[in-house]
């Protein structure tokens, strides 16, 4: 037997690109892929709805209403006669479009006076801050209720009336971040070689405030969607003809002893998308850290 | 040789809420083109003040330079607004800076080229290209092997000293007239530390770009710095060419110093090291006399009456802030 120990030298530790490091942490998570494919599968169903729905979900059969699931209509029909699983799957284009609207809107306004308030500081900071924290003391839900129903229903006016309501979390976050990430040497650093306010804000702490502002985000996206239901089940939001999965949940309720189906597909459809988007939420907020950077 | 900048007077107070904290409180001072000049004094007597100021980099408020004029390529620098153009125009471009602390003054979620190359395509215009061929030329002058492939690295992939020579390449890059060091080494090891002292020096004569060197080591200036000066709360207390203030120093505080260092071969038996008793003076109320007074073995009856002595000349460019007439070897 030989005693001789093989000594391997040969390999330095593995240097990933920033690239590639990111991807093997998101998908080293197993909730994130998760959270993914529902999102990857909801944005397919919004944009193949004409393809994937049986029937059109505006044509009311009145003969065949309230309908138990059949190999005809495969989640049944509602109180009068459309297809649900039709109506469900149109309904992912609503949520989507008011989910990434809202969040849009408040994340491009709300992150943008954050920053503002954040890095001039002083009295800047103080009247930006003042008028967010008026804008949090009324709850978002109520905000978008006012609004909703002082501006009408229609898709446009939802969206509006979640991104004033989100506008507030985006601003604290992004305020808060600037201010912490803005007393560091590098910031200093690149004042002292001469770098713009601009400069400084976008390039240099952007990044390095950032990672917080995606769970604001990806959670946002629930949130908004969730809200949306709310609204339209509250009779609010979105028009009862267009199809919304609250809208539908309010008018299976009616029916939530004899029919449940008729709730309850969009309930589903709406917890699943939220999950979706927490999950993504967690996982890009992991694989995006920039002080993860190193440690794997 | 003509002078590249000159501090006339220059005041920086903070406000707080137990008073006014008078931080710098009238220096003055010049370097000369190429020259490589030291700031010296203990911590808090106003080094880094001083410098931040001439930058315009002090935080206001707490901070607000209140009186004074640095005098920059004919200009009075200090009129310009902090944030306004013509200071990022001089910053960087014209005088660069280098901070104490390399691991935390590089931006952690930039690349180290992208850091570099930012300066060159503000102040210099030059393109992405351009910027990024003449960024890896930098970090091999600065003795960074295979910078061609290190340079897209994170700054956390970096060591301390490299971190700094990296800021070194950053403040070079653009050819300023003047680099100000703050405390360049004192994060660094002593054996990184010569290292980079010898870098920088070879950089600035190279590029024939004036440096200042503040610290509170007196060993690194011996070395490597032409003239000094000594800084005691919020003042200039001696001015002096490097050889003749090691030689004969004539403020009682300049002397203290020199005495509290350890010098090599040296023997406890053949020469104590004696500190400089007491405490430097509360900034907030300064005494009227001389700041030094209470830690003074040299005092004359005059220094208790009189304000605080200005500059004079008591050699060949040698200045000194004292009443009475110290002459001591060392």
């Amino acid at each position: 037997m030989t005693t001789t120990t093989e000594i391997s030298l040969g390999k330095t530790a593995v240097q990933y690109s920033e690239g590639r490091r990111i991807l093997k942490v998101f998908f080293g998570r197993k909730l994130a892929v998760i959270g993914l494919v529902i999102i990857v599968l909801l944005i397919i169903t919004a944009i193949a709805a004409p393809w994937l729905a049986p029937y059109n979900p505006y044509t009311t059969d009145v003969a065949h209403r309230l309908q138990s699931p059949s190999t005809q209509h495969l989640l049944g029909t509602d109180s009068i006669g459309r297809d649900i699983l039709s109506r469900v799957i149109y309904g992912a284009r609503t949520s989507l479009l008011v989910g990434l609207g809202a969040v849009g809107l408040a994340t491009l306004v709300g992150q943008a006076l954050g920053l503002i308030a954040g890095y001039f500081g002083g009295l800047v900071h103080h009247i930006i801050m003042r008028l967010i924290d008026a804008l949090m003391a009324i709850p978002m839900i109520l905000i978008a209720m006012i609004l909703a129903s002082v501006l009408g229903g229609g898709i446009r006016n939802v969206i509006l009336a979640l991104a004033v309501g989100m506008v507030s979390g985006h601003c604290r976050m992004m305020c808060a971040q600037v201010l912490s990430v803005k007393q560091n040497d590098y910031i200093l650093a690149g004042r002292a070689v001469g770098m713009s306010n601009l400069r400084l804000m976008l390039s240099e702490i952007m990044p390095n405030a950032y990672s917080p502002l995606f769970i604001v985000i990806t959670i946002g996206l629930g949130a908004a969607i969730l809200a949306e239901a709310s609204l339209s089940y509250l009779g609010i939001g979105i028009p009862i003809t267009i199809p919304s999965w609250g809208g539908m949940v309010n008018d299976g309720q009616k029916y939530l002893f004899t029919n449940p189906i008729i709730a309850f597909a969009p309930g589903v459809a709406i917890m699943l998308t939220v999950f979706g988007f927490n999950m993504m939420g967690d996982g890009l907020r992991d694989a995006l850290d920039p002080r993860l950077r190193g440690v794997i | 040789m003509s002078e590249v900048i000159r501090v006339e007077n220059l005041k920086t107070y903070f406000k707080t809420i137990r008073g006014t904290v008078k931080a710098v409180d009238g220096i003055s001072l010049h370097i000369d083109e190429g020259e490589i000049v030291g700031l010296v004094g203990e911590s808090g007597c106003g080094k880094s003040v001083t410098m931040l100021s001439v930058m315009q980099l002090i935080n206001v408020p707490p901070g607000k330079i209140v009186a004074g004029k640095v005098i920059f390529e004919g200009k009075n620098i200090l009129e310009y607004p902090s944030r306004g153009s013509e200071m990022s125009h001089i910053r960087g471009a014209k005088i660069a800076m280098i901070f104490q602390e390399p691991m935390t003054s590089l931006n952690p979620v930039l690349t180290i080229a992208r850091q570099l190359t930012e300066t060159l395509e503000i102040h210099l215009k030059m393109n992405p290209l351009d910027a990024r061929e003449r960024a890896i030329r930098l970090l091999s002058n600065v003795e960074i092997p295979n910078a061609k492939g290190r340079i897209d690295d994170y700054p956390h992939q970096f060591s301390g000293g490299m971190r700094q020579r990296v800021m070194i390449a950053m403040a070079l890059s653009c050819n300023p007239r003047m680099v100000i060091a703050d405390e360049p080494t004192t994060a660094l090891d002593v054996t990184t530390q010569a290292q980079l002292l010898e870098l920088m020096k070879e950089q600035v004569t190279a590029h024939h770009t004036s440096l200042i060197l503040v610290t509170h080591n007196l060993g690194v200036v011996a070395r490597y710095v032409e003239r000094i000066y000594v800084m005691y709360a919020g003042r200039v207390v001696e001015a002096s060419p490097s050889s003749e203030l090691f030689a004969r120093p004539r403020h009682p505080y300049t002397i203290g110093l020199l005495n509290s260092v350890p010098r090599l071969g040296e023997t406890r038996k053949k020469r104590k090291l004696v500190p400089i008793t007491g405490m430097p003076p509360n900034l907030i109320d300064m005494p009227t006399t001389c700041a030094f007074l209470p830690r003074c073995h040299h005092h004359i009856p005059v220094c208790e009456k009189e304000p605080w002595p200005i500059l004079r000349e008591v050699g060949k460019d040698h200045f000194v802030s004292c009443y009475a007439n110290v002459l001591e070897k060392t």
